[in-house]
């Protein structure tokens, strides 16, 4: 059996069936399966259903995305590759959960990402150049969260997870909860941060304040080099139950599950009733970042397995089989997909490298008179080399 | 104008207040500060007058404490967090230098974080131990928080609404022995007229050495010059109020005039704020200085069992041990 099946803790045992994950499995929401057969509805651990209701037109829009994420997050491994960025931490694989969640978000809910949350930044129809420059290392972010409803990525392990239960209690002190028109908030993080201290903190916090709040978790199995099985014994999303707020498991490849249960969790926290936990069952097709080997801790049989699982193919073989989408469109999406990754790496190249006297720039907002004058001196000893061969 | 005796203590309780009545954005979190009114009762009678809302109690995790107050930030509050004893500060370590630190740097100045993080610090209250600790090098140390600590109550009541009024993140130190010392005062002063939040105050004028004290050790040092006068010798004192940024203008002038430097504090020595301050002396002053910049502070050791603290602790002697020396050099 696979490392990281969904049927299997950590100690071996069957938790579920493992065949036909499907309606009426509360261990995996899927509606559609990786062959990319439709589930009509799909029947939570607590009984709530879950369906979808999309369009032709907005079900082609979910495919449209998958494969534009996808592609620009190939052109930014790419640029890593050329050396144009320092480091990149890929989402493939993981663009279901991404757009899924990403797409589910209303516009006035906000979104604190970890470093991978390229697909959610998309959704929120945020320009992909924005995090680019983090990994080019020309600045460390330099977005305003509340002007894009999504907060700068995180790198530190967890420690989001505690923002975005603060900002959801100030949500709720500012009375913005109860209603079509509530305001809710996601706070993403994957496996390996379940284990940080913050985010067991921002459990227990979101629970006893009762804070609009989503905590979704990319299960990507893989923590680094670590497997799930490092960092816990029991299915990750049951864990929500001993904090005392409900947790769902959704087939994290599936984008149309992973919508579903991230919209009813959602309205939810928007609602007044709390907190929910989802965990999205995926897999890191790639590397941790562009500096990691993953050949040297999974082997190659696990990957091809989730291969198979992927997210865009059963995507395009549902619209195909339901005719709801042409070779003509498919080809459409792709052209698109390449003309913006040219688009984009075009940009990055032409990102310009920050003065080096910017450095001091922004320490605190009143300002400080020990940075000024260390940027004065630091200045004048810059000046000292102007007109020498140096 | 209002001018009532208080201890250290209310007069803190007084500015919080205050800002609680002047800003609705003002909220304050920690642990026991509700009903309890805080271990040394600082946030007393709050939650009664503002409500839970405003006056939270939270969860016992320090990190979360500071980590939610980043979100409240980030959604437009102004949180002010209580740590209930320096030592219990390190579980929040991460978040304080990680992510208040450095938000609005990484921003580009989008995000301000105008946090106030109050901790009781220091010894001399015959504590076990986490209770006694003099934490403020680790965060004058970093980058983009500034610390400040009052000495007497009219600074207390004061600084602390400067504080809460500034967009910096600003880590509040308060000198829990001093916490019952009573001063003068001035409730009704406008914010806007007080003595500025980053600047050393000359707290005894003096022409034959400087004495430099921050804090908890501000007594001491006023204590000390009391006793040289005796002697036939005047010290200067200067409470230094703010520690990051360092205002050491008023140092250097003294220093001209003085040329001896003894510098006070609970904290170990190795590496703390002692260290910066006789480095940057003798950078502006080093012709008119007739002795080394001396420090007295607490030992390079664990914090010690509180019936020897009293050894530990800087005191009188010590300072005056540490002014003979300036002249015997």
């Amino acid at each position: 059996m696979a490392k990281g099946d969904p049927g299997v803790t950590s100690r071996g045992r069957r938790a579920a069936p493992r065949s036909k994950q499907a309606a009426g499995d509360p261990e995996l929401v899927q509606l559609l399966t990786p062959e990319g057969e439709r589930i009509e509805s799909a029947t939570g651990p607590d009984g709530t259903e879950y369906r979808v209701d999309f369009t032709d037109e907005e079900y082609r829009g979910l495919y449209r995305d998958l494969v534009l994420v996808r592609k620009l997050d190939a052109e930014a491994t790419a640029l890593q590759r050329q050396g144009e960025l320092g480091l990149w931490a890929s989402l493939l694989g993981q663009e279901a959960a991404q757009v899924g969640s990403g797409r589910a978000l209303r516009a006035q809910d906000m979104a604190f990402p970890t470093y991978r949350e390229h697909g959610v930044l998309y959704c929120r129809g945020i320009d992909p150049i924005m995090p680019l420059g983090l990994f080019r290392g020309v600045d460390q972010g330099g977005w305003d969260p509340n002007e894009f409803k999504f907060n700068m990525y995180t790198i530190v392990i967890g420690a989001q997870t505690l923002h975005a239960t603060g900002y959801a209690m100030g949500v709720a002190m500012d009375g913005k909860t109860g209603g079509e028109d509530g305001e809710a908030v996601i706070a993403y993080f994957g496996d390996g941060a379940t284990s940080q201290g913050d985010v067991n903190e921002a459990f227990v916090w979101a629970s006893v304040f009762n804070a609009p709040l989503v905590f979704f978790c990319q299960n990507n199995q893989y923590a680094i080099s670590e497997p799930l099985e490092r960092q816990t014994r029991v299915p990750l999303y049951r864990r929500a139950g001993g904090f005392g707020f409900p947790g769902v498991r959704v087939d994290g490849n599936d984008v149309l599950a992973s919508y579903a249960v991230t919209r009813h969790a959602l309205d939810n926290a928007r609602n007044g009733q709390g907190p929910s936990l989802i965990e999205a069952y995926t897999y890191r097709m790639g590397a941790h970042t562009t500096s990691d080997d993953p050949t040297r801790y999974r082997i190659a049989s696990e990957v091809e397995a989730w291969q198979a699982k992927d997210p865009i193919a059963r995507m395009k073989a549902f619209l195909d089989r339901q005719q709801i989408a042409d070779a003509d469109f498919f080809a459409s999406v792709d052209e698109q997909a390449r003309a913006e990754s040219v688009h984009l790496r075009e940009r990055v190249l032409n990102l310009p490298d920050p003065q080096p006297v910017s450095m001091f720039d922004h320490v605190y907002p009143t300002g400080s008179p020990e940075l000024d004058e260390q940027r004065a001196q630091f200045s004048q000893y810059l000046e000292s080399f102007e007109g020498s061969a140096h | 104008m209002a001018t009532e005796t208080l201890t250290l203590g209310k007069a803190l309780t007084a500015g919080l207040r205050r800002a609680l009545e002047n800003d609705p954005k003002v909220v304050i979190m920690g642990e026991d500060v509700g009903k309890l009114g805080g271990v040394f009762r600082i946030t007393d009678g709050l939650q009664k007058d503002f409500g839970d809302q405003r006056v939270i109690d939270t969860p016992l995790a320090e990190s979360g404490i500071i980590g939610t107050a980043v979100g409240l930030a980030i959604r437009g509050y102004r949180p002010i967090c209580e740590i209930q004893f320096d030592g219990f500060v390190y579980p929040a370590y991460d978040q304080i230098v990680s992510q208040v630190a450095k938000m609005h740097y990484r921003s580009q100045g989008k995000v301000r974080i105008p946090m106030v993080i109050r901790i009781p610090y220091g010894g001399g209250i015959g504590a076990v131990e986490h209770h006694s600790e003099s934490p403020e090098a680790y965060f004058a140390h970093t980058a983009g928080l500034k610390v400040v600590t009052c000495a007497n109550p009219q600074d207390a009541y004061v600084m602390i609404q400067q504080a809460i009024a500034s967009d910096d993140p600003i880590v509040f130190l308060e000198p829990k022995r001093r916490y019952w010392e009573k001063g003068p005062v001035e409730l009704d002063a406008p914010l806007a007229d007080a003595y500025p939040l980053h600047s050393a105050r000359v707290a005894r004028a003096g022409t034959d050495a400087t004495v430099l004290a921050y804090g908890p050790m501000v007594r001491t040092a006023l204590d000390a010059a009391t006793a040289a006068a005796e002697d036939g010798r005047e010290l200067e004192v200067i409470d230094l109020r703010t520690l990051s940024p360092l205002d050491l203008t008023a140092a250097y002038e003294s220093v001209r005039r003085t040329g001896r430097c003894v510098v006070v504090h609970e904290a170990p020595g190795n590496l703390g704020l002692g260290s910066e301050i006789a480095a940057r002396i003798t950078e502006e002053c080093f012709y008119s200085l007739e002795s080394p910049v001396l420090r007295v502070t607490g030992f390079d050791t664990p914090y010690p069992a509180s019936r020897v603290e009293e050894e530990y602790l800087p005191d009188l002697d010590r300072v005056l041990d540490a002014v003979d020396r300036t002249f015997g050099w």
